[in-house]
């Protein structure tokens, strides 16, 4: 019954949706007074919400027995990465009218910029090697050694997001308290493995 | 051949039904669940600006003061995108937030360093003269629109009541619930009206602003009562609230309910939460950054790409005067 191949053009397809609203409303002029600004804290929060996913996979899989998940981790990853280039993009274009000296600048001089700029720089050899070939040629411990990158990121993101903040710091907390949990889930596992607590009971 | 031709014809059919209805069962899947998605997603990020309706305001004095070449931001721009942290910090939400902030009764107390204090109903100072004022508004943020206000100088207001020779600022307050000024005849709303908690906002509440006399006397300074010839929609600060056009945003402290002349420089509630980023004066410059971006350029709302920022907002001509001697870097 379970079709691979349906499943993850499925999630391929919802991933879209977003995008697919945002520039709907975009063309129809429905983003608000600001619509660049509207367009760049959106596709920031999508590029969150998709590496807080990614991050989940693992968990639900090992609490839930959800092992199905694992093939959907690959894409869900790369669309962090491309809702973080749209919004690297989006910055660069209506934020910096595409002035290189500026964007370099504005990394320099800008705490809340370096860190996101960090965050998506450090996401570019995980997508690089996210294809079969490359796990193959980097062996899987390598792989998965270079791919813990994403705790690092994911962290970067959160604290990218909370530094642009005025005063009401709800939504990141919110991202904080997830990460922490999806995090703190590894931790746990790493430093309380089941065999020694068992052992220990 | 053509026995086992026979037999592979009908299962071919049969496969075909199968095939069919699982494709049909994966078209419903997708259409489903992308449409799920959707409905998620506009959930979270709702589209629907809302209409302003508020009563004409007669006999509006236009073009006493020149007007800026800009052309004007929308109506509906205007009322639609708003920082009002009393109502939500979220600037597409404000409007719905405010939409039944009640505004009357509604008095405006001015008292401290002044000859004779007193309480201005409402109706009172909707009988002063109402002119139109078109001016830059820069927010802190980055964005900037071009406003017809309609209203008056502050300097009417505060002849009114007799500055003393030692009053040197003027301190101002936004209505919030449980905070009204003293005295009997002070009529404001009862109840939270619509209004969150400071913990929400993350800023204290009452907000307050402050000016230094002479910026609270000069002319380009108003109290405004509406916007494109209509009074204010609750978002924008409804009833009455300051307009001081080259300054941040910020400045421009909405909904007032008291102004006090003081001897010493007031508190401000954006250098209270944050004192490194938001100072007492707060003049547009380009040339001074926020610490956490840039203010050399802005977005005027309705368009894509960002324009250079001017000093004082472009109204340098008007009031550099007031500020000559001063370190603009160290005072900013």
């Amino acid at each position: 019954m379970s079709d691979p191949k349906f499943d993850k053009f499925l999630i391929f397809v919802n991933s879209l949706v977003p995008l697919a609203v945002l520039v709907w409303d975009a063309y129809f002029g429905r983003l608000g007074a600001n619509p660049a600004e509207y367009f760049l804290r959106t596709t920031g929060v999508l590029t969150l919400v998709f590496l807080i996913l990614t991050l989940a996979i693992t968990p639900l899989r090992k609490i839930f027995g959800f092992n199905q998940l694992i093939k959907f981790r690959r894409m869900i990853g790369l669309y962090a990465f491309f809702y973080g280039c749209v919004h690297f993009v989006t910055y660069s274009i209506f934020d910096k009218n595409l002035d290189l000296r500026v964007i370099a600048a504005d990394v320099w001089k800008r705490p809340f910029i370096a860190v996101g700029m960090t965050a998506l720089v450090l996401m570019i050899p995980l997508a690089v090697t996210s294809t079969n070939g490359m796990i193959k040629r980097l062996g899987g411990k390598k792989w998965q050694k270079l791919h813990r990158l994403i705790y690092p990121i994911a962290i970067l993101g959160v604290t990218h997001y909370y530094l642009i903040q005025k005063s009401d710091i709800t939504y990141p907390l919110l991202f904080a308290a997830v990460l922490a949990i999806l995090l703190g889930y590894r931790i746990f596992k790493r430093y309380f493995p089941a065999s020694r607590r068992m052992a220990a009971e | 051949m053509t026995d086992s031709n026979k037999i592979k014809e009908s299962e071919i059919t049969d496969e075909n039904i199968y095939l069919n209805r699982r494709n049909f069962l994966k078209a419903g899947l997708l259409a489903g669940t992308t449409a799920a998605t959707a409905i998620g997603y506009r959930f979270l990020n709702p589209a629907a600006p809302t209409e302003v309706k508020t009563a004409e305001i007669a006999d509006v004095i236009k073009n006493r003061t020149s007007n800026p070449p800009d052309e004007k931001t929308p109506l509906e721009d205007i009322a639609n995108y708003n920082n009002y942290y009393e109502f939500s910090t979220g600037k597409r939400e404000v409007a719905g937030a405010a939409k039944d902030f009640v505004t009357r009764p509604w008095t405006v107390s001015v008292d401290g360093l002044v000859e004779k204090p007193r309480v201005f109903g409402i109706e009172d100072l909707l009988k002063i003269d109402q002119e139109e004022r078109i001016y830059r508004l820069r927010c802190v943020e980055g964005w900037s629109m071009v406003i017809p206000w309609v209203g008056f100088s502050l300097k009417t207001l505060l002849e009114k009541v007799k500055p003393l020779s030692n009053a040197k600022y003027a301190a101002f307050q936004t209505y919030y619930p449980g905070s009204a000024p003293e005295g009997n005849e002070v009529k404001l709303p009862k109840g939270d009206n619509g209004m969150q908690s400071a913990l929400l906002a993350g800023i204290a509440f009452p907000y307050v602003e402050g000016l230094r006399l002479d910026e609270a006397l000069h002319p380009l300074t108003i109290l405004a009562t509406g916007i494109y010839g209509r009074l204010l929609p609750n978002q924008n600060g409804a009833p009455i609230r300051l307009v001081v056009p080259w300054k941040y945003g910020f400045k421009s402290i909405k909904s007032v309910v008291r102004i006090t002349l003081t001897d010493r420089e007031p508190p401000t509630t954006w250098n209270i939460q944050s004192p490194n980023e938001y100072g007492f004066y707060s003049n547009v410059n380009p040339n001074v950054d926020h610490p956490r971006w840039s203010q050399a350029t802005e977005r005027r709302i309705g368009e894509l790409v960002q324009r250079k920022t001017l000093m004082f907002n472009g109204y340098g001509d008007e009031v550099a005067e007031l500020y000559k001697g001063m370190d603009l870097k160290k005072n900013f």
